[in-house]
């Protein structure tokens, strides 16, 4: 059904948006570019993308009216999927640039990645794995199809910490600090990571997102 | 452990994909496209797109390559060649790019190295610099593709862009590039250990070998390379195969 296809990813004044459309369209979806409140309202699967800091990304979301709307989207159990900075706006709160508050659809706050190993650099730019924390199941998650290890491409300073370990579906280890790159919690899900730039693990997470019923 | 990455160089001139020595001297090696499908699916952690002929008039016809790559080939790309101003900038995000490399407009004009961190973001921005080891030892920075010395020393001015915030820096050496004989890793790890943002190493890569030496010797966080692969001495999985079994964290 052409419905199901339809993923709109919303826009909020934040990054470049061409490159999740990209990925989208190859895994067969149908993705639309909005700040819509209609369009938005309708849509069965959101994408919220982003790159640059918390505190704009949040004005950005402030300034169009999106806050409430995501969060209906949500409370109706319909699917939110946050990349990047999206993820982090989910949580309550971030420290960057002083203490902002977020989306609060999870737990938990970001914070700067704190390095034990101080020959390792900030920011935190590439290739880098996604443990499956021991307890974790991913059957019927957006990474069912994905080994345990296999390296998707972040590019970061800040990481979430979700305050429900559960949440917490895949983890990564970075400089001995150890940040959660995957949270999922019903129907609200997120990647620190750049789907749309790791190549076909990459792919797989989005037609996963895709997939879900 | 830090993981390593290994990135391709394609420099395209019209519609050719294009190798030379010593930055100069152009051989006629392929299609661009093709090429980055290959090296891709080879299993290239991200790829540098430079535009040989730079000009305002030809870069709508570079820029569809890259357009038409970011199409398939999901992995981080950056664009490079003649970038002078924020709109060159903004084009070259818009067909495709994730990060932008600039080399003579950023010693010309240090400031475009703070308005495009600023505006696109400090990962965004990749300080370009091309190195000319003299006979006595020392380094020079070169702009114009290695023809125009600029008196600057590589490290000072490595610093100076970290403070106007890059957020890569992609190294080359002028007198490695193109000639198969290894990276210059005196001058790699200079930059390396004295600069906290990552360092993509180029110039010089002929085998599988040269590319340990630049990690475990120079430091370097990223590889880039382009003879290598074009010309088909190593392919990068191989190369990648390789660097795992050195005990060197790698994604395969």
């Amino acid at each position: 059904m052409k419905k199901n296809k339809i993923i709109i990813i919303i826009d909020y004044g934040l990054g470049n948006l061409n490159s999740v459309v990209r990925a989208l369209v190859a895994t067969g979806a149908i993705p639309r570019i909005s700040s819509d409140l209609q369009e938005l309202a309708a849509a069965e699967k959101l994408i919220l993308p982003g790159v640059g800091a918390f505190e704009e990304g949040m004005k950005g979301l402030k300034k169009r009216n999106l806050i409430k709307l995501i969060k209906e989207h949500v409370q109706k159990g319909k699917y939110l999927m946050g990349l990047c900075l999206g993820m982090q706006l989910l949580f309550q709160e971030s420290e960057e640039f002083g203490l902002h508050k977020g989306l609060s659809l999870i737990n938990g706050k970001v914070k700067k990645l704190e390095l034990k190993d101080k020959s390792y650099k900030i920011p935190h730019v590439g290739w880098n794995q996604l443990i499956r924390p021991k307890g974790q199941n991913w059957k019927d998650t957006i990474l069912k199809n994905v080994k345990n290890k296999e390296m998707a491409y972040f590019v970061h300073s800040y990481a979430p910490f979700p305050k429900n370990k559960e949440f917490i579906l895949a983890q990564t280890e970075y400089g001995g600090e150890i940040f959660c790159s995957v949270v999922a919690h019903k129907n609200v899900m997120g990647t620190q990571f750049h789907p749309e730039k790791s190549a076909d693990v990459g792919q797989r997470i989005l037609k996963n997102f895709l997939k879900l019923p | 452990m830090k993981s390593v990455r290994i990135i391709p160089k394609l420099e395209v001139k019209g519609e050719n994909l294009i190798k030379g020595i010593h930055l100069e001297g152009l051989r006629i090696v392929g299609k661009p496209e093709a090429a980055a499908w290959r090296y891709y699916q080879d299993g290239a952690d991200e790829l540098i797109y430079i535009d040989l002929v730079a000009s305002l008039y030809q870069r709508d016809f570079f820029l569809n390559i890259v357009e038409r790559t970011a199409q398939r080939v999901f992995i981080p790309m950056t664009v490079g060649g003649g970038i002078r101003t924020l709109a060159d900038v903004k084009m070259a995000l818009r067909s495709g790019a994730d990060k932008i490399a600039i080399n003579t407009q950023a010693i010309k004009n240090p400031k475009i190295i703070s308005d495009v961190a600023n505006t696109f973001g400090s990962q965004c921005m990749v300080v370009s610099m091309e190195v000319q080891r003299k006979t006595d030892g020392s380094y020079e920075c070169y702009t114009d593709s290695g023809r125009t010395p600029t008196g600057l020393n590589p490290l000072t001015w490595a610093k100076q862009a970290v403070k106007l915030g890059a957020g890569e820096i992609l190294l080359t050496s002028i007198n490695q590039d193109g000639t198969l004989n290894g990276f210059d890793l005196n001058l790699i790890k200079l930059v390396t250990t004295n600069v906290p943002i990552p360092v993509i190493a180029s110039g010089g890569a002929g085998k599988k070998e040269h590319f340990r030496q630049a990690i475990v010797i120079g430091y370097a966080d990223a590889l880039c390379a382009s003879s290598i692969f074009h010309f088909k001495k190593a392919k990068i999985f191989e190369v990648k195969k390789y660097l795992q079994q050195q005990g060197i964290k790698i994604r395969i």
